[in-house]
């Protein structure tokens, strides 16, 4: 890859919902942090956001940062460019990733390393933030690595 | 007490379509194609257009019930509906509240119809460029999932992975639908055979989906008539009665970011259950299915959760003679479905499933009574509904 990113830029730029429902989530992500909901009163973990806990109803939502560890739920490798960002960019994985100590939430994101990898359902993985300082709002987006022998 | 239910009271008369175009290639505009399949439709059944006096569609069909009820001269609008969804997950969902209204006495005559020019607008396949992402996109598109394909595809490769899935099965069910859109003139596919070989060799889209597995975009439109069962003889042709709908999806399946509790699912596992209870069926009871191919692996997994095999015995099932009719044990896409007659948004389902009970098809099921349709796999909400002849409502 010679790009410092793992997909070429000119993608879509992530920005936060105009209601801030998922601000903390982007700010934290800047941070290096994962940040997800928590309900307060009943402990539920949420993802992705939402106004209300599924769990109680409570409108009372925190955030929690999270260890960025999980296992490989599911997985794509794209060929197809759909965007014209992605003409040149060859195949990329996607991973669907479970969070066991966070009740099992997914998070999705890019797998780093070689695109034409085997994939393993199950395989251990950890969260590399990739910031995007000269995009204008800055963001910093969450990929994944194998760990381990996976 | 008595059943609330629609099984019979309501008949599907009349079925129109456009010729069927390649995306881009439409000579008419949109608002054109929904007028010439709402006038093919009104010829079918043998009707004054002015009778219609409803509308219903889905996915956010651009070509607006009182524009139409205006440019048709139509003497009032009694039902105006948008059955709320992006995809094809509303098809059976629009027939189903078109036949609630009709069935109810809210209107009369209900027209259900989609029409797509994707050269007048954007296609489905292609992303916009640039700009910014916010909501679920801004947690998809920055990591390259912006299309359908990519957005569905880790549904089915959960499923395949659960249930140790070949890719012959996945492979049937494109095959199933070229090979009946070569005896279908209207198909944009017809003369253009699939082989396995062919397929095998045919480049990725997203993994696990190969270019076959994944539906065309065409420009079109199709159109039918719901009307009340008591009247449904009055019209030229054999009436289809609509024996159950049922539309919706599992506990959370929209939940954010891919997050549904049960991930690997086509939507159907709690709409297929009210389906035939209300149509008082079982899966043996079918005839022939048109399952909506936005990508095989959607229509494996519906099959499996309306209950005509198990996911243990897909690769058994999943075989290109079970699926083709005549003969085959459960004839699947006799038209050429999205895959190869042409993406109507699925709505081309519903016209087959009527020339089925009509003794219509270009490829006949013999002596077809049930005839189903599924609409839209995996996203949400998803539906489906089950067509009769008469003979069925005894």
């Amino acid at each position: 890859m010679t790009t410092a990113t793992y997909l070429r830029p000119g993608l879509p730029s992530p920005v936060a919902e105009n209601d801030g429902l998922d601000a903390p989530y982007w700010e934290g992500a800047r941070r290096g942090e994962l940040m997800v909901q928590r309900c307060k009163p009943c402990g539920n973990w949420q993802w992705g956001p939402e106004w209300i806990c599924h769990k109680c109803l409570s409108f009372d939502v925190g955030w929690q940062k999270v260890e960025g560890r999980g296992r490989i739920y599911s997985w794509e490798r794209p060929w197809h460019p759909v965007h014209p960002a992605l003409k040149d960019q060859g195949p990329y994985i996607v991973v669907l990733v479970e969070l066991p100590h966070a009740a099992g939430i997914r998070m999705l994101g890019n797998l780093v390393g070689d695109p034409r990898q085997e994939v393993r359902i199950g395989a251990e993985v950890e969260a590399v933030f990739e910031p995007h300082n000269d995009a204008k709002p800055p963001f910093t987006l969450v990929h994944w690595k194998i760990i381990g022998s996976g | 007490m008595t059943e609330r239910t629609l099984r019979g009271k309501v008949a599907i008369v009349g079925i129109g379509e456009t010729t069927y175009y390649k995306h881009g290639k439409s000579p008419d505009p949109e608002f054109m194609l929904a007028l010439k399949a709402i006038l093919a439709a009104c010829a079918d059944a043998g009707i004054d257009p002015r009778k219609i006096d409803g509308f219903a569609s889905y996915s956010n069909d651009r070509n607006d019930p009182s524009r139409l009820a205006a440019a048709l001269g139509l003497p009032e609008l009694r039902f105006s509906n948008m059955q709320w969804g992006g995809g094809g997950g509303g098809g059976s969902g629009a027939v189903a509240n078109a036949a609630a209204a009709v069935a109810t006495g809210v209107a009369d005559c209900v027209v259900v119809f989609r029409a797509l020019a994707q050269g007048q607008f954007q296609r489905f396949g292609a992303a916009p460029p640039g700009g910014t992402a916010s909501g679920e996109a801004a947690l998809n598109a920055p990591y390259g999932v912006m299309s359908p394909a990519q957005r569905y595809a880790m549904r089915a490769m959960r499923f395949i992975h659960e249930n140790r899935i070949e890719p012959g099965a996945q492979r049937a069910i494109a095959l199933a639908s070229y090979h009946h859109a070569q005896r279908n003139p209207r198909a944009v596919m017809y003369g253009k055979p699939l082989t396995a070989e062919a397929y095998d060799a045919s480049r990725w889209i997203v993994e696990p989906w190969r270019l076959f597995d994944c539906c065309m975009e065409n420009d079109g439109a199709a159109a039918l008539i719901v009307v009340p069962a008591e009247r449904a003889r009055d019209f030229a042709k054999k009436p289809a009665y609509l024996l159950a709908a049922a539309q919706g999806s599992e506990y959370r399946n929209g939940a954010r970011c891919h997050n549904a509790p049960l991930y690997a699912t086509s939507s159907f596992t709690t709409v297929a259950p009210h389906l035939y209870t209300m149509a008082h069926l079982q899966p043996a009871d079918v005839d022939v299915v048109q399952s909506y191919e936005n990508f095989t692996g959607g229509v494996l997994m519906s099959l499996v959760e309306h209950g005509f095999f198990t996911a243990e015995e897909a690769n058994d099932f999943l075989v290109p003679e079970n699926l083709q009719a005549p003969g085959g044990k459960l004839p699947l896409n006799t038209s050429g479905g999205n895959l190869a007659e042409c993406y109507m948004h699925g709505l081309e389902l519903q016209v087959e499933a009527v020339r089925q009970i009509r003794n219509e098809s270009t490829t006949q099921v013999p002596d077809a009574q049930v005839s189903m349709v599924i609409s839209g796999p995996m996203v949400t909400p998803v539906s489906s509904l089950i067509l009769g002849s008469e003979e069925t409502l005894q």
